[in-house]
């Protein structure tokens, strides 16, 4: 073979690997909402878990008041999807409103107040936590966590919104962490020396100009952080308790969306209604997420342009 | 506002952010120091050698140890040749401005954030009912073979998974080459592909290491994508070929904290577990974040 040719046979190798990502997350969108395309178009799914199923309130007998539930199993398997969103937003909620003033306090101390040799010890501690594998946590959360919960609030059930939510806090809080820090650090110094020379003190430099400086950055660190917490599995699979349970209540278990694939696809009959809703779900999750990880990205990019285009 | 009260809230707002930070150290120190205590006591020679006896109460975990290593060295096998191709690809192969290296980056991006447990799904889905159904019609007459869960397949949903850990690292990695070596490279009439053979993987070695290494600990921890294409809970033998199933460390973890029939009974051996896999994924971590930081320091003294 020429040498021309061999340049160019490893040059398409190399572009065909390279295109392999874009295949890989395509391949994921086009195999799971194919697997979910029955739960709208199939007559037979639709019949026992069409959209009006899986959303609005239905009655099993006429007799009976009409309900939301979770019931996939039962004689008459029921697949309402609200009990689902609410145990996955509210163990987010209960995850950001732990994780977010302690990872974002913790980002605007080590990049504004600590001293260098304290940053390189929190940045590697806070990172260490981002090494603890999930279901490390999840174990952490069930054996340990929930019994001083429970004894420490006096609550009905050990495993609950507070206890997962609290574990899945764990597993957002170096994502915040990092993403913020960066943020923080990207915003130039020559802001900070210029607000101290006008006869600022670093609490109002860090608070009305590095702060607002580094906004977008701060912002998509939230946004990256929920779009997490929506997706993690593990921890919430194992620390929730798993009850689908339509409650607003912190202290009542949950279910979340993640948990009901992790759950139940082991044991489902391929090609069942129940099959197709899961991978419905798994659809939801993905485009979710998906839409998140876009919008965290697009604020990135903003303060990148931000912080690039006000040093000319 | 009196230079008093600024300075009470200078002190508040850095007192707070502090706790906020000492606070989330304070957490991780009381988790591991709690799995190192516990788990300590369990651990000895025969129990990482050994297999589960007597319902997992009795004996060791050496079948999860076997299976989690085999999984990540498939995983290894398929993702670092792709990755570092397509960070090459990245740095050095597509024209500036080209759309494909968009596309590319934003895969890749999208990919890291898709959850593990829709990686699971997938797994299920396009590896085991789609690609294994199809080896076996093709190659075993439809008789069941590839179409069922199987090392093979949990291993490549992980490596794709992990695929954004290693173009990331790989890219770093050839960024901070410097543009001399690819011109002398060029001057001497090396081609594109002997530039790159020659000259720069030699010199990102380091970073694609750091990304693989990191890439293994994710694979060694995450347990969601391999629920359903090829985890299981006891094995009496060894997986010995390809679509073989296999115990893992995680999923023996997480089995074992919520399907244990008596709690009591398996609780030391599921700290001991955990503590292994702990430790495991940290000292790869440690490795590659020293492995960085040497890297770092020799560019920084290059320069």
């Amino acid at each position: 073979m020429s040498r021309r040719a061999a340049e160019s046979a490893i040059e398409a190798v190399i572009r065909v690997s390279a295109s392999l990502a874009i295949v890989g997350l395509v391949l994921i969108f086009v195999f799971i909402g194919k697997e979910a395309l029955p739960v709208l178009l199939s007559q037979e799914v639709r019949q026992e878990a069409g959209l009006s199923r899986l959303f609005l309130p239905q009655s099993p007998e006429p007799s009976e008041p009409k309900e939301f539930a979770w019931q996939p199993i039962s004689a008459i398997p029921k697949y309402s999807l609200l009990p689902l969103l609410t145990g996955t937003i509210k163990a987010t909620v209960v995850a950001l409103l732990f994780a977010l003033p302690l990872a974002l306090g913790a980002a605007v101390f080590s990049s504004e107040f600590a001293p260098s040799w304290l940053r390189e010890i929190i940045k590697p501690s806070i990172e260490l936590l981002a090494g603890i594998p999930s279901v490390v946590l999840g174990f952490f959360a069930l054996m340990v966590m929930a019994t001083y919960i429970q004894d420490l609030l006096g609550l009905d059930y050990r495993l609950n919104a507070i206890n997962a939510g609290i574990a899945l806090g764990l597993a957002v809080i170096p994502i915040v962490f990092t993403v913020a820090e960066d943020a923080l650090t990207a915003v130039p110094q020559s802001y900070r020396e210029g607000s101290i020379a006008l006869g600022a003190t670093p609490w109002q430099t860090a608070w009305r100009v590095v702060l607002p400086a580094a906004f977008p950055g701060i912002f998509a660190a939230c946004v990256l952080g929920f779009g997490r917490a929506i997706g993690e599995t593990m921890i919430v699979l194992m620390a929730s308790g798993n009850a689908a349970v339509l409650s607003l209540s912190p202290t009542d278990p949950l279910r979340t969306l993640s948990a009901t694939i992790a759950a139940e696809l082991g044991e489902v009959v391929h090609g069942s209604p129940h099959y197709h809703v899961l991978f419905f779900i798994g659809t939801l999750l993905f485009l979710f997420t998906f839409a998140t990880n876009l919008l965290g990205q697009a604020f990135v990019e903003r303060l990148k342009q931000r912080l690039s285009g006000s040093r000319l | 506002m009196s230079r008093r009260w600024i300075n009470r809230i200078t002190f508040l707002f850095m007192g707070l952010t502090g706790l906020a930070c000492a606070t989330v150290i304070l957490l991780v120190a009381l988790i591991l120091g709690h799995i190192a205590y516990h788990g300590v006591h369990h651990l000895s020679w025969e129990f990482l050698t050994t297999a589960p006896r007597a319902g997992m109460t009795e004996g060791g975990i050496f079948p999860a140890i076997f299976g989690t290593v085999f999984l990540v060295l498939l995983m290894t096998i398929a993702v670092v040749p792709l990755g570092v191709c397509t960070a090459v690809y990245l740095q050095e192969y597509a024209p500036a401005g080209s759309k494909l290296v968009h596309a590319v980056r934003l895969a890749i991006q999208n990919l890291a954030g898709v959850p593990a447990i829709v990686f699971g799904l997938f797994g299920l889905g396009f590896f085991i009912e789609f690609a294994g159904r199809s080896v076996d019609r093709l190659f075993y007459g439809g008789q069941l073979h590839f179409g069922q869960p199987a090392i093979l397949w949990a291993a490549l949903t992980m490596a794709l998974l992990t695929l954004p850990t290693v173009v990331v690292a790989t890219e770093e990695a050839l960024r901070v080459v410097p543009r001399g070596h690819r011109e002398a490279a060029y001057a001497l009439g090396a081609t594109r592909w002997q530039m790159v053979r020659y000259v720069l993987l030699p010199q990102a070695t380091g970073g694609i290491l750091t990304g693989t290494i990191l890439a293994v600990s994710r694979g060694a921890g995450e347990v969601a994508p391999i629920l359903f294409t090829g985890a299981a809970y006891y094995l009496p033998e060894l997986p010995r070929r390809l679509n073989h199933q296999f115990m893992e460390l995680g999923y023996h973890v997480y089995v074992m904290a919520t399907q244990s029939p008596d709690v009591d009974a398996t609780k030391p051996i599921l700290y001991a577990t955990v503590f292994v896999l702990l430790t495991l994924t940290f000292l790869l971590n440690f490795s590659a974040v020293v492995l960085r930081a040497r890297i770092r320091r020799r560019l920084a003294e290059g320069r």
